[in-house]
Order: structure tokens, then C-alpha cells, then sequence
């Protein structure tokens, strides 16, 4: 397959303005965070022109997917956004669920809820955080990195791996919630708000952090339709769309929670819808963990998608036939020939995976729809007429995580 | 409950309406997801009043499947287009199915600025061109790679990895 020459070659249509000055940003720049580079033509202090080049993650994952099972493919994800992982095991298991029909149980929703919405905050600490840092505000970083430890903390106890989860199995979860985890999570749910009050007035009303992010980066509402942005950049423009409202998939039709939005459409307004949101999410954790339903966390034997426990193994003739279907190598989940697409509110916009069935164990195509990718191809458009220094203070808004721009 | 039967009748409502203006389209739906396969002649002519008229106003994803091995499929290549309303959050999936030699698709970049990095994207996976498109070029690839990996006669390992670099030798270096 020989790569032929494009139709038209690029003419740049700046092409002739030699005063510009070329800068090279990145791919290692402490303030790109990952590996991504922007190549910045400016004028002065001014920035022209801005070319994203990215690719330099890039690692094949949804080749891989095509490659690894159901169940084992959800340690690839765990890699994606890596600032979250959990979200996207339940990100990627809800479209395996949906492909092959599968009914959770009740405990299992909620168990799943409160792990999406604790990585929401985690997320939304760091991108905040982050951006803080970028514009100066060590402080305020530092902050939001201790609440996250506390959430690693959580996680730990709950799965025993503090980054990459890998919590989620078809039909299930690899652990039921012990006491102890409860227990953890009340206690953050009962002292995060402090923290979450002190990081609002830190940043809130700082002069310097106001200044330097009011007005810059300004997304309207009809670009953000237009370019299909999602998640809290595109509500920090005013589109009201959020997934766990719009389709309320798991178990978030049950709790009450509002969808933060503002008009503004700046990096000051992604900046406190990701504040607002925070709030909203420990609302729903601490919801969900006081109404934590009892009962299985696996679908059940008629289902054939999650390894019976082994009392039910040796006790249960359904138990022992599961047990076989689903480990011996030529079984395995009853898949159609068919294509689904499920996509849930992850921390960054709409994460959604295209799955291909083919009727064997291993997805046929397994797309993700990434939120960074959409996000980062709205940059040049965002920084065009900005100086220098703003290029930290939008990248730092819209969360750019390169592994999930690049997969 | 009451949600979804309002969709459905919805749904409904909109394929009949299109299913009069396109005679050549088919329908079909999976886990409440409907779905339209359009030939590849009437895309734009398709995907124009759907954004315009319909109010599908985003376009959430755009992605390709290749068919080469996969069990009754007819065609090699299948355009997935994701639609949805921001309104209502109702989705649509439309689908184009393109065949060697001729792998190209009209590009929706006028319709949707969002498409642009998608399209740049099948194209550097898949080798599919989109004519329209400002700026066609890969974009997670390296430009002088020679492939299109996601393709099915692509193997997992082995293949398109070093020998389309120079080798550098430590003395050139």
C-alpha cells in the first residue's frame, strides 16, 4: 500500500509574512503536561497561527482491541485517561454490555456510579489544578493533589491498585465494596467540601488568576455544537448536554443533581463549571453510597457474561455449566453480529466506544470516541489573537490528556 | 418507559419523512439504536437536511470499520457517521459503504467543523479520502509511513514499524 502524494500541496496562507516568528512548543514542555506538540507562529507577543502535531502516543488501542477479549481489553483503557482510569473501565464496559444485552444488577449501578464519580472529582482536581499551576497558582495545585491522594486511597481499598484500576468486568465488577471503603468514602465525602471551599476562595476571586483567564480562549455555543465539543467545555459555553441527565444510563435517573453550566464560554468559565461540577458529583456519591442497594454484584448465571462465585461453582449444576462456557477457550460470551455504540459522561466530554461484534470472543472494531481529540482540534481556533502566555491557560482548560488524543 | 416509546414514535416519524425523500435508503435498528445505511452518492444530500432540518446538530463521532474478514459482509468499508440533537439528545448512526478501488467519501467538513480531525483520522487508519477536505494529511502516523494499520489485512506486530525510517548508524549520528 504505497502512500500517494496529496491532491493539492499545503500552501500556508501565511505563506510570504517573513516578520512572524515560528516557535516549536512542546513535545516535552513542562506545560503541555504530556507529550504533544504545538507549533506557534507569532507576531510579536501575539499568536497568529497555531498548528497541533500530535501522534507522539500514539500506540495502536484500538488495534489492540481487536486483538485482546472483552474482559482483558479493560486494562487497555486504564491507559487512556490515565487521570481516571475508572471511568473508562465503565466507559468501556457499558458498550460491551450494550453490544451483548446485558441487565445489571441493582448494587452493581451504584457501585459503579460512586467509582465514576469519584474519578470525576479526581479528574476535575487535577485538570483544575493543573491549570492553576500553569497560571501560577502553586498553592491551589498543591490542594487539589492531597484530595486526589485521598481518592487513590479509596480506590485502593476498593481494588487494590491506586492508578490503573481495571475494576469492571462484563457483567460486574471485580470486587464487591467492602465496609472499610464505605467507610473511606463517608469520611471524604464529610471533609472534601472544606477543601473544595478553600480552593474556590484561593482562585475564585484572585486578581491574577481572573485576569489571566477571563476572556481568553472564548468558545460560543454554536462553535461548540459545530465542532463537536462535549462534556464541561462545552457546557462552560452553554450547551446544557449531559449524559447522565440526556440518557441516564446506570443508575442516575435515582439521584438528584444539577448540570453546571455557564454562558461565558472562556477558560474562567471551564475553569467553574469543573469547580461546580465537583460539588455535584460528591452529592451523588454521597446519595448513592447511603442508598447502596443489597445483593449481587455479578449478573447471574442465565446471563453467561461474569464467572459464577465458587460456592455456586461446585454447589449449582447452572453454576458449574457458566463456570465451563465461559473458560474454556472455544466459548466464551454469546456475542451477535452486530454494532452498538454506548458512551457515557466521563470527566473530560463524552467517551464512547463503537464496538463490532462478530460473534466470537474478541470485539471486531472497537472505536474510541475520545474527548481530547475533539478538544484539542478546537486550540488553534481558541488561541488565534491570544499572546504567548495564554497558550498554558487554554491548554490547561480543555484537559488535553495525550494518551487519550492519541490511543 | 414513556421516554422511549416517545422516541421510537419519533424516530419513526422522522424515517418515514426520509424514507419518502430517499427511496434508496434502509433502516434498521439495534438496542433502540436506528440506524440508516445511505449510498455513498447521497450522503451530503442526506446528511445536509438531517443537521439543517432534522436538528441533528453534532456530529459525535466519525469512525470506519474495515470488513474484510468479517462473517456475511458484502462491502469492505463501512463509514460510520454518529449523529445526535443537542436539544433532545436523541441519536442517529448513518453509514456508508465504500469498495476498491474507488475508497472515497465527500467530505462533511463544511457541514461540521468537528469532522475535520475525524476524517484525517479514517484517512490515516484506513486510507480512505474524503474530497472537500482543507486538509488532508495523517495525523497520529508519521507522514512518511507507508500503511493504513487499522486495516484488517494490516497485522497486529511485525509489519510497517521500522523499515520506513533510515537507520542511522552511530558513526552518521
Amino acid at each position: 500500500m504505497p502512500l500517494t502524494p496529496l491532491d493539492t500541496p499545503r500552501v500556508s496562507p501565511l505563506a510570504g509574512e517573513d516578520y512572524l516568528w515560528t516557535l516549536n512548543f512542546g513535545p516535552q514542555h513542562p506545560a503541555t503536561h504530556t507529550t504533544l506538540r504545538i507549533v506557534i507562529k507569532l507576531d510579536g507577543e501575539r499568536v497568529v497561527d497555531a498548528q497541533p502535531d500530535i501522534g507522539y502516543l500514539h500506540s495502536g488501542f484500538e488495534k489492540i482491541g481487536e486483538h485482546l477479549d472483552y474482559n482483558q481489553y479493560v486494562t487497555v483503557t486504564d491507559r487512556m485517561n490515565y487521570v481516571s482510569p475508572i471511568a473508562n473501565n465503565v466507559a468501556w464496559h457499558q458498550a460491551v454490555e450494550t453490544l451483548l444485552g446485558i441487565e445489571l444488577t441493582p448494587r452493581c449501578r451504584y457501585i459503579r456510579v460512586i467509582v465514576a464519580e469519584l474519578a470525576r472529582i479526581s479528574d476535575h482536581l487535577l485538570s483544575v489544578g493543573a491549570m492553576g499551576l500553569d497560571v501560577g497558582a502553586f498553592t491551589f495545585f498543591l490542594y487539589a493533589f492531597y484530595q486526589r491522594e485521598r481518592i487513590y486511597d479509596i480506590f485502593e481499598a476498593l481494588c487494590g491498585a491506586r492508578f490503573t484500576n481495571s475494576y469492571t468486568r462484563v457483567g460486574g465488577l471485580m470486587h464487591d465494596m467492602t465496609p472499610l471503603v464505605v467507610e473511606k468514602i463517608r469520611a471524604f465525602v464529610r471533609e472534601f467540601p472544606a477543601t473544595l471551599h478553600d480552593m474556590e476562595r484561593l482562585l475564585n476571586r484572585n486578581r491574577i488568576f481572573v485576569d489571566r483567564t477571563r476572556g481568553v480562549g472564548v468558545l460560543t455555543r454554536e462553535d461548540a455544537i459545530h465542532r463537536s465539543v462535549s462534556g464541561p467545555v462545552a457546557r462552560a459555553s452553554g450547551v446544557p448536554r449531559d449524559l447522565r441527565k440526556d440518557e441516564p444510563y446506570l443508575a442516575y435517573a435515582d439521584f438528584d443533581f444539577q448540570v453546571c453550566c455557564a454562558a461565558a464560554g472562556d477558560c474562567f468559565a471551564r475553569y467553574y463549571v469543573r469547580m461546580a461540577e465537583m460539588r455535584e458529583s460528591l452529592r451523588i456519591v454521597a446519595q448513592a453510597v447511603e442508598h447502596l442497594p443489597a445483593g449481587p454484584i455479578n449478573v447471574g448465571p442465565e446471563e453467561r457474561a461474569a464467572l459464577p462465585g465458587k460456592s455456586a461453582v461446585y454447589q449449582t449444576i447452572e453454576g458449574t455449566i457458566t463456570h465451563f462456557e465461559l473458560v474454556m477457550a472455544n466459548r466464551g460470551f454469546v456475542v451477535p453480529c452486530e454494532e452498538a455504540y454506548a458512551a457515557v459522561e466521563a470527566p473530560n466530554g463524552e467517551l464512547g466506544f463503537y464496538l463490532v461484534g462478530d460473534g466470537s470472543n474478541v470485539a471486531y472494531r472497537a472505536r474510541c470516541r475520545p474527548p481530547s481529540f475533539l478538544h484539542f482540534a478546537l486550540f488553534p481556533h481558541l488561541i488565534r489573537g491570544h499572546t504567548l502566555s495564554d497558550v498554558v491557560a487554554v491548554l490547561g482548560s480543555l484537559n488535553i490528556i495525550a494518551a487519550e488524543l492519541d490511543r | 418507559m414513556q421516554a422511549g416509546s416517545a422516541m421510537n414514535e419519533g424516530s419513526d416519524i422522522l424515517l418515514r419523512q426520509l424514507g419518502a425523500q430517499f427511496p434508496r435508503l434502509s433502516t434498521s435498528a439495534f438496542r433502540g439504536q436506528t440506524r440508516i445505511v445511505v449510498p455513498r452518492d447521497e450522503l451530503l444530500e442526506l446528511l445536509r437536511p438531517l443537521k439543517e432540518r432534522f436538528g441533528f446538530d453534532m456530529l459525535v463521532d466519525l469512525t470506519c470499520v474495515d470488513y474484510l474478514h468479517h462473517r456475511d459482509a458484502t462491502d469492505r468499508f463501512g463509514l460510520v457517521y454518529l449523529l445526535v440533537q443537542t436539544e433532545s439528545g436523541r441519536r442517529l448512526t448513518v453509514r456508508v459503504y465504500v469498495n476498491e478501488p474507488d475508497l472515497s467519501v465527500p467530505s462533511v467538513v463544511s457541514l461540521w467543523e468537528g469532522a475535520n480531525w475525524l476524517e484525517r483520522e479514517v484517512w490515516d487508519m484506513f486510507g480512505i479520502r474524503f474530497p472537500g477536505h482543507p486538509d488532508l494529511r495523517r495525523i497520529l502516523l508519521p507522514e512518511q509511513f507507508t500503511a493504513h494499520p487499522l486495516r484488517k489485512d494490516y497485522p497486529l506486530q511485525g509489519r510497517g514499524e521500522r523499515h520506513n525510517f533510515p537507520v542511522l548508524t552511530r558513526s552518521q549520528a
